[in-house]
Parts: structure tokens; sequence; C-alpha cells
């Protein structure tokens, strides 16, 4: 306990990496997840059932496996590695981990909103659209009405990628002070037998996900009930 | 007969659906219709008949296969939709209606929304009086009677101030107050704005209390529309006989 309280400079360091990693990520996935999403359950075009396939192996991949392709794919020898574009991050870094956790976070937060946005009735795009709603005022509306699912897929995503361990270890490599985040610590802790410094930080995490729920229940509000 | 062209004339109007069943099926053929201004027009016709599909294009909910539809002053049809302006002229009232998850009187407030329209309060109170919800204006949405949803539906219709009301049968399934109510605000409407109504109906007696026109459909195509009196009392086409007689059966 009192190693969380005590202010721990490289403690500090560890959960804001953690925050802004799986925050950055999360911003991404839902950026695009979130129209993904509501594409796939309102239009009907062709390849439909084979994206949603594929969302939903993605909802149900293993993230370490994720973590292995980005690791692939960055090295050096790697297909966009070896390029040495200035936009493709170079592994073991901050930005190689964001890549990593944005492929874990967006089918989950694509799926959860399709699904979302299938439970809305589907007489409410006309009725919206009697109102004289607008094709972008009628997708809108569904959203809207469906916000308590959609809030919900976000809270998945980044359930999803805060908690997880496989792909950042590999792409970010558990470097101290650079790419070392919650859950690698806690893994490096407890191999090295600092199991009060591990579960210290496995309380921390666990805070996180509690303080960002809390906060979720309060914005999805009066629908929720 | 009168001078001033109607609201809407539909001229070779056809819709078509497609289904895996019974393949490509022709559910409306409307050759010659016009909806006067100002009216009640009632339109009634067995189940599966296209009422329903015939105020989806009113609407402009779907395009039409083929044909025109004239509407103020402008010709519509399969290839050229009416601007969102001229749409937002016509609104419809659906016989399930779909309130949003808020309050009631975000509800009525939704259509000015759509339309950039803020700080009406008076105007939903207003509005929410005429169907005799003012005292619920603040109560969320899903917790209404049929009834009252139904009122919520009518009242969110009526603020928007359409030229034309569509009404698909908007009391089926309702008790003798709600229909009464509604009734009676369908009505006023029409009296003091001047709203063009057209209403479809199962209900012979509420074609009776409300229409100033009728028009028959079968098969998706317009057997006969005249006036009420002559559609009630003096028909031309035995069908119509039929059908008002309660012979028909749906
Ligand atoms: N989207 C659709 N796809 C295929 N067929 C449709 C569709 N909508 C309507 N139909 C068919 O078109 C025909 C006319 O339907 P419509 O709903 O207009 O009838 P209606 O006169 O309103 O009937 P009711 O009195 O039962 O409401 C029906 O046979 C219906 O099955
Ligand atoms: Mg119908």
């Amino acid at each position: 306990m009192q190693l969380i309280f005590s202010g721990d400079a490289a403690l500090a360091e560890i959960v804001w990496l953690s925050l802004r990693v799986s925050g950055i990520a999360l911003f991404i996935s839902t950026l695009a997840g979130i129209p993904a999403g509501a594409l796939l359950a309102l239009k009907r075009f062709r390849g439909r059932r084979f994206v949603v396939t594929l969302i939903y192996t993605g909802m149900a991949f293993p993230p370490v496996v994720i973590g292995l392709f980005v690791y692939i794919f960055l090295s050096r020898s790697g297909v966009l590695g070896g390029l040495n574009w200035w936009w493709v991050p170079s592994l073991f870094t901050p930005a190689a981990m964001i890549v990593a956790q944005t492929i874990i976070a967006f089918p989950l937060v694509a799926g959860f909103t399709m699904a979302a946005v299938m439970g809305v009735d589907p007489s409410l795009r006309v009725q919206v659209r009697a109102l004289g709603a607008s094709p972008w005022q009628s997708t809108w509306a569904i959203l809207e009405e469906a916000r308590t699912g959609v809030i919900a897929a976000v809270v998945a995503g980044f359930g999803g990628i805060i908690s997880e361990v496989g792909a950042v270890m590999l792409v970010g490599g558990n470097i101290q002070g650079r790419t070392r985040v919650l859950t690698t610590a806690i893994v490096l802790e407890t191999n090295k037998g600092n199991f009060s410094m591990a579960l210290a930080l496995g309380i921390i995490l666990i805070g996180i996900a509690f303080v960002t729920n809390f906060f979720v229940l309060r914005l999805q509000g009066r629908t929720f009930e | 007969m009168s001078s001033t062209p109607p609201l809407y004339r539909l001229c070779g109007v056809t819709r078509r659906y497609t289904s895996a069943q019974s393949g490509m099926r022709t559910v409306l053929n409307i050759r010659d219709l016009s909806i006067p201004h100002g009216q009640i027009m009632v339109l009634v016709g067995p189940s599966g008949a296209g009422k329903s599909t015939l105020l989806r294009l009113l609407n402009w909910l779907e395009p039409p296969d083929d044909g025109e539809i004239h509407f103020e002053g402008g010709i519509y049809g399969a290839q050229r939709e009416p601007p969102l302006a001229l749409r937002r002229r016509v609104t419809t009232v659906f016989q399930r209606p779909v309130l949003l998850q808020r309050s009631v009187a975000e509800n009525v407030a939704y259509g000015l929304r759509l339309r950039g329209q803020a700080h009406a309060d008076a105007r939903i109170a207003q509005a929410l009086a005429a169907v005799g919800l003012d005292t619920m204006a603040h109560q969320p949405a899903r917790t209404l009677s049929g009834g009252e949803a139904q009122r919520v539906a009518l009242a969110r219709a009526m603020i928007l101030e359409p030229t034309a009301l569509l009404l698909d049968e908007p009391t089926a399934n309702l008790d003798p107050y709600n229909v009464g109510v509604i009734e009676q605000t369908v009505r006023r409407l029409n009296e003091t704005q001047g709203t063009t109504i057209v209403l479809v109906t199962h209900n012979v007696f509420q074609a009776q209390r409300l229409a100033h026109r009728v028009a028959l459909l079968l098969d998706g195509q317009v057997v006969e529309e005249a006036d009420a009196e002559t559609f009630f009392h003096a028909p031309r086409d035995t069908r119509t006989s039929a059908f008002v007689r309660g012979e028909m059966v749906y």
C-alpha cells in the first residue's frame, strides 16, 4: 500500500505510460470503430458478411498473436519496417505499442457497436426520416439511441488493451523508463519475486478499471436502469 | 372541379418489391390520383392493398419505381427526389410510434432540433397541451402507455406545422378515449391550420367521421375516389359498396 501512495517517480511513469498508450490506442480505434460498426449495422453491401466475420474473429483473437504480426511487420527486416518511412514506428517504442493496441481494440469497438446499433428498432430510422432527418441526422439518431451499447463497446475496447500483456511485451519490449507499462511491470516484478510491488501495480490497474467504469456509468446516465 | 391545383398529383406511379418467394411484384399502380389542399383524404382498403406504401411515397421515405409525383410546383419521381426542405413540409404518424429514449418534451422538440430551431419551449408546451399531455413533459418517453405514446407522436408531428400530415392507422389498438383525442386533434389541425391530412384507416366509422374525400385501394390500384358523401352513399363501383357495407374481407 505504501508503494502506491509513496509517489514513486518510476511508478508514476509506468502508470502514465499505460494510460497514454491505451488512451491513444482507444481514441484511434473508437474514431474508426464506431463508424465502422454503424456502417456494418446499417448498410447492406457486398462483402458485408465477410467483414463481419473478420471483425468477430478479431474480437476473439489472441492479442499476443496480433503483437506477433505487428512485430513482424515493424521489425527492420519486416514488410513495413524495411521501408523506413517516417510514419512507420520502430519496434520497442510506445508508438509500436499503440499500433498493436489499436488493432486489438478496433474489432472490439466495431463489433460491439454493430451489435448495439442493430439492437435499435429498425422503424426508428424511417420515423426520424419522416420527421425531416437528413441521412446523417438519422444515422446520428440511431447512434444516440444505441448509446448505452456504444459506450459499452468503448469500455470493452479499453478493458481489452489496458489489461493486455502479450502484445505490448512483444512490440514494446518492457524497457524501463521507455516502454514499461503496468501489465509488463507486473510480470517482471512477479518473476523477480517482488510480490508486494507486483501486487501494488495490480491494485492500481484494478483501480483504473474501476474509476473509468464508474465514470462511464455516470455517462450512460438515465438510459442505464 | 376546384381551380387551385391539388397539393399532390400522382400520375402513373408504381412501386414494385422483390421478395425471395414471389419474385417481383407490383404493389402499387396509381394511374391518376389528386390530393387536394387543406382537406382530409382517407385511404381505405384491405390489408396488403398498398396503403402504407402509398404514404411512404408521399413522404419520400422511398422513391416510386415509375411515374410522377407532382408536389408544390415540382415533379418528382424515381430519379428525382425533392430537396430536404421540401421533404420537410410533410411528416407521418405511424401505427406503432417509435419514440426516442428521452423525455416527452425532447421527443416533441426533435423535429424542430433537426431544423436548427431551438428555444421552442412555448411551442412544445402548446403541442403537448393540444394532445392533453402537458403534465407529462418531463417524463421519460419509454414509460408512456400506448395511447400516450401515440399522442406524443402526433404532437411531435404537429409542432412542425407540416403542409401535409400523413397518418397510417394512427388509432388502431387504441382505446376510445385516445381515439377521441387523436381524431379531435387531427380535425382541429385541419380546420385551424388548413393542414392537408391523408389518413389510412381500417375503421369505416372513423372514415365517415373525418373524411372530406375517400379513396379505396385494392391490389395497389385506386378503385374509387370521391367526396365522402358520394363514396359512402352513392358509390359508382360495386366494390366500394361492398366495402362500405363491410362485406369486404380483410
Ligand atoms: N419492403 C417490402 N418488401 C417487400 N414487400 C413489401 C414491402 N413492403 C410492403 N410489401 C408488400 O407490399 C404490399 C402492400 O403493403 P402495404 O404495407 O402498403 O399494405 P397496406 O395496405 O398498408 O396493408 P395493411 O392494411 O395490412 O397495413 C404487401 O403485400 C406487402 O407484403
Ligand atoms: Mg399498412
